[in-house]
């Protein structure tokens, strides 16, 4: 095996790529978000439990992560269609409308969330027709909602691009020619070669959203008990100082988000080898 | 989640930037660590400071400055940003840096009156022509007013708010009352938002809310900056004395050897010169002659302090905005 990886790979040597992967892998990732761990643990059991565990907090976990699935699964449905119309259509602004796809990557998200909260407030271009319908989008869960599916939207739409691209139309062709029908053809045949893209963009979406501050605090109205993300409350802590309470929130979330991204990672490893 | 690993990535970047830039010459640099309405008033004093030191010493200083919500500023100096000297909203934020021993305990008796060289006082922005009527701190809680004011647990300006709203309060009862009070006033509030400027925001360009609970000075910026044609201020009968504070960073000024130029820096706040900056740019100077200058631009009205009604900032703090504190209680779902 290690003959193998010798000569076949491009970098020098396996161990040496491998405790430089450790390494960088050590100083970005693993040291920094040790220290949260460490930081936690002068805590004593009882104060780690009341303040995981209190009311408030509570209801935030459950928004950022509802709020965070919702979305990410909005992506889904959604990413999936504009990748769809950017590999299978030829139409004029292709190029443009395949550059916007990235655009909330590079926009500051500070930037995202103030342009959606003045779109969707009572006076906004979009909210003073949700309004009179009864549908208040600013200042609730719902704003939330849109600002998670802004900033997720890429990740799907980037991850199922170049499998759909890849995919043989002639598979389709023929099973047309079998005398199958469209519906048949999409969830028979193109949709089960795409669920690991497609698994692998809500992922990272879902993950997005889970840790999104920036532009959530602008359109949430940031109610306690109502519209309040975990996130804020770890700021909120910090401007306390209460450094300790802000670490155990967040070493909640990490569990919580590495056991739900390691369980769809899993799902995924799965459903690719079971297609192919 | 990610901001003890941001707080590394900034540490590194600031070492690596130590490292390529080069060593600058003889000159003296200040580094003024300031919250956010304070950037285009330090911007003019840090000028006439320089003018003024290079008069009396043939010095030149170098200021920067840093302007960021205060706690958060406040966070940057304690995890290792080296300022010299520090600007900030509350006494509870340099007190928070004192805990960790860059700065004497007493930093706050050092300077003139509580080291504030200026002040400011909470007052309410209304729409033009006052659409719902609003004269005092009890129009507020009317059902039907809708209020914007920033989130106390987030922004150190929504905390002057909140206490000033307390301290009228208390001048009509006991601390029941006020309790009842600031609680009627937050159910009228339907967006905390996370900082006083984003709540300037909501109000004036976003059209929510009927009254704006605003720092005067930001108040006054509002209406300059926007027209008067939309806003008017309203002067409450009664508010609170609010005191940004300044201190003199002492363990960084040692290492750097600027403490005698940081300390001229503060000094020259309440100076003749800085204290007239300071009221253009809608401060209140502490200088009986500067203050009668300005005396049309700043209202008298009955200004409590945090000291008398309070007990200090410490105490403030723990009463009101800790975790379970009174601010939390009035979220909290009735029956716990």
């Amino acid at each position: 095996m290690v003959t193998l990886t010798k000569r076949y790979s491009v970098l020098p040597g396996f161990n040496l790529a491998l405790g430089l992967t450790l390494l960088y892998l050590s100083l970005i990732v693993l040291i920094p978000l040790s220290t949260v761990f460490i930081k936690t643990a002068t805590m004593s059991w009882g104060d780690f439990w009341s303040t995981i565990s209190n009311a408030r907090v509570v209801a935030s976990y459950r928004l950022t992560f509802g709020a965070s699935l919702l979305a990410a699964i909005i992506n889904l449905v959604f990413g999936l269609l504009v990748a769809w119309v950017l590999v299978r259509y030829s139409f004029w602004g292709k190029r443009i409308l395949d550059a916007l796809v990235d655009l909330p990557f590079a926009l500051p998200t500070a930037v995202a969330g103030i342009a959606l909260t003045a779109i969707y407030s009572s006076h906004g271009w979009v909210g003073r027709y949700l309004e009179p319908l009864g549908f208040k989008v600013a200042f609730t869960p719902w704003g939330i909602v849109v600002a998670l599916i802004f900033i997720g939207l890429p990740f799907v739409v980037r991850t199922v691009q170049p499998i759909l691209q890849e995919a043989e139309i002639e598979v389709e062709e023929a099973a047309v020619s079998l005398g199958a029908s469209r519906w048949q053809t999409f969830t028979l045949i193109i949709l089960p070669n795409l669920w690991p893209a497609l698994l692998t963009g809500f992922a990272l979406a879902f993950a997005r959203g889970l840790g999104e501050y920036g532009s959530v605090v602008f359109i949430a109205g940031n109610m306690p008990m109502v519209s309040e993300i975990t996130p804020l409350l770890i700021i909120t802590k910090l401007e306390q100082y209460d450094y300790q309470g802000a670490t155990a929130i967040a070493v909640v979330m990490l569990v919580v988000s590495f056991t739900l991204l390691f369980l769809i990672n899993s799902l995924q490893w799965w459903s690719s080898r079971r297609y192919h | 989640m990610s901001l003890t690993h941001l707080k590394y990535v900034f540490l590194t970047s600031i070492l690596v930037l130590n490292l390529i830039s080069p060593v600058p010459a003889a000159e003296i640099t200040l580094l003024n660590v300031s919250y956010d309405p304070t950037r285009e008033f330090y911007k003019a004093f840090n000028n006439a400071f320089i003018k003024h030191w290079q008069g009396k010493t043939q010095e030149i200083v170098k200021i920067q400055q840093s302007h960021g919500g205060s706690g958060k500023q406040a966070r940057s100096v304690i995890d290792g940003l080296q300022a010299d000297v520090v600007t900030l909203a509350l006494a509870y934020d340099i007190d928070a840096i004192a805990k960790t021993g860059l700065l004497a305990d007493y930093w706050q008796s050092r300077l003139l009156h509580n080291s504030t060289p200026y002040t400011s006082t909470i007052v309410l922005v209304v729409r033009k022509g006052n659409p719902k009527g609003i004269k005092d701190w009890d129009d507020l809680i009317k059902p039907g007013v809708e209020v914007v004011t920033p989130n106390p647990k987030t922004s150190g300006g929504a905390r002057w708010n909140y206490l000033a709203a307390w301290g009228y309060a208390l001048q009509h009862g006991d601390a029941e009352h006020a309790k009842k009070f600031v609680t009627q006033l937050f159910k009228n509030v339907k967006v905390l938002d996370s900082g006083a400027r984003a709540a300037t925001t909501t109000f004036v360009q976003r059209g929510i809310g009927d009254v704006f609970i605003a720092w005067e000075n930001e108040a006054l910026l509002v209406i300059n900056e926007l027209g008067k044609d939309s806003f008017e201020i309203i002067v409450p009968s009664i508010s609170i004395l609010a005191e940004p504070p300044v201190a003199v960073v002492d363990k960084v000024a040692e290492k750097h050897g600027t403490t005698r130029v940081a300390q001229a820096y503060l000094e020259y706040l309440y100076s003749e010169e800085g204290q007239t900056i300071a009221a253009n740019h809608y401060y209140r100077p502490r200088l009986e002659k500067v203050m009668a200058k300005f005396a049309d631009k700043f209202p008298q009205l009955k200004l409590v302090t945090v000291d008398e009604v309070f007990g200090g900032w410490a105490k403030a703090q723990k009463t009101h905005f800790d975790d379970g504190g009174i601010f939390d209680q009035i979220y909290l779902p009735a029956g716990k």
